[in-house]
């Protein structure tokens, strides 16, 4: 097998920022309808549909750097669950709504330095991108980490679930931070840091707020691996996709 | 909030469409705090761009006229006609008033 390309490794990395916006999207998207209050439901959902507009332009751009002649739609509606490049704790269950929105603290900490980085990119479409996420997910970070906070100095019962939230979440954190060639790739050509470089950053906006909300950073540093970089996703997975892919499989080519 | 009770606390929400107008009364949300209050409202009632400010207050906080007190509240000032400045046209330099 021939080397990776540059080509190769943008579309992977392109592929990367897409999925992770499409599957947390779709996820977040879940709730509507569900959430526990009014209010939460529609800023859920408002949440849900700027992820999948940030979905609409990392893809779209994925798509056009494959030149195979694909979408955004096609990649995000006909590709199975290998082909997928998210983060393995953006496709795991909502379960309750603690961990919903612990996970998605965890990622907006993430996001925000991440993004503010990207919008200085030599790619400008990448830094473009960045830009106009970027305020969205300062938004969305305000939000989740002022829930965080609130659920786990709240009651006894919230604490004891975001406790849970962050224990369940805490070993698929790491695979943020973990830089492969790919990531290389991106670094050594100014178009996006080492993922690992975002960790002082995270550490230090995630700590005080755990902290703030009384709950125990849980110890160790294991890390799951394997979705962003297609190797082994969880059984999840699978199941989102045949609920968000089902129209497009049962009625290939329909259009809105 | 104290800890029985389950619902949150209810907000009346006023917004300010542009600069230059007044804060309008746009409806009421629930949440925990006033800052809540102002997130909540942001996702409830601006998310197709209505708004450039917020100001949010308990709703409880509002004191109200009585609707039985119509009568000598408001019809004394019914047929005060000179009260109103019609009789003055205002050019149309002078914009919304």
């Amino acid at each position: 097998m021939a080397s990776p390309s540059s080509k190769d490794h943008l579309l992977e990395f392109l592929l990367r920022q897409g999925d992770n916006a499409l599957v947390l999207g779709h996820r977040m998207s879940e709730w509507c309808g569900t959430a526990p209050a009014l209010e939460e439901d529609i800023a859920l959902a408002n949440t849900a549909l700027d992820l999948i507009g940030q979905t609409q332009f990392w893809l779209g751009y994925a798509a056009e750097v494959e030149g195979q002649g694909r979408s955004a739609n096609d990649l995000a509606f006909l590709r199975d669950a290998y082909d997928f490049r998210n983060l393995l704790m953006l496709e795991v269950p909502n379960a309750d709504f603690g961990r919903t929105m612990m996970r998605q603290f965890l990622f907006d900490a993430f996001q925000v330095p991440w993004l503010t980085a990207l919008s200085g990119s030599a790619d400008e479409r990448i830094a473009g991108i960045a830009a106009k996420s970027l305020k969205e997910a300062i938004y969305h970070l305000e939000r989740s980490q002022e829930t965080v906070i609130a659920l786990g100095d709240g009651t006894e019962d919230s604490n004891r679930r975001m406790q849970a939230a962050l224990d369940y979440l805490w070993p698929y954190a790491g695979e943020m931070f973990a830089d492969d060639e790919a990531d290389a790739a991106m670094s050594n050509g100014q178009v996006a840091p080492l993922p690992s470089s975002m960790r002082p950053a995270w550490d230090a906006a995630v700590r005080p707020a755990l902290a703030e909300g009384c709950l125990q950073v849980p110890e160790g540093a294991f890390a799951h691996s394997g979705g962003r970089t297609g190797f082994r996703h969880t059984e999840h997975l699978g199941h989102m996709l045949a609920t968000m892919q089902v129209l497009q499989r049962s009625y290939p080519g329909a259009v809105w | 909030m104290t800890m029985d009770k389950k619902e949150w606390p209810l907000w009346e929400v006023f917004i300010r469409g542009a600069h230059g107008m007044s804060h309008r009364h746009v409806g009421s949300l629930h949440a925990a705090d006033a800052e809540h209050a102002i997130k909540n409202a942001r996702d409830v009632y601006t998310r197709r761009n209505e708004g450039v400010s917020i100001w949010v207050v308990e709703a409880d906080k509002i004191t109200a006229s009585s609707p039985s007190q119509k009568g000598p509240l408001y019809d004394p000032a019914r047929d005060k006609v000179y009260r109103h400045p019609t009789f003055y046209d205002i050019p149309d330099d002078a914009g919304k008033m």
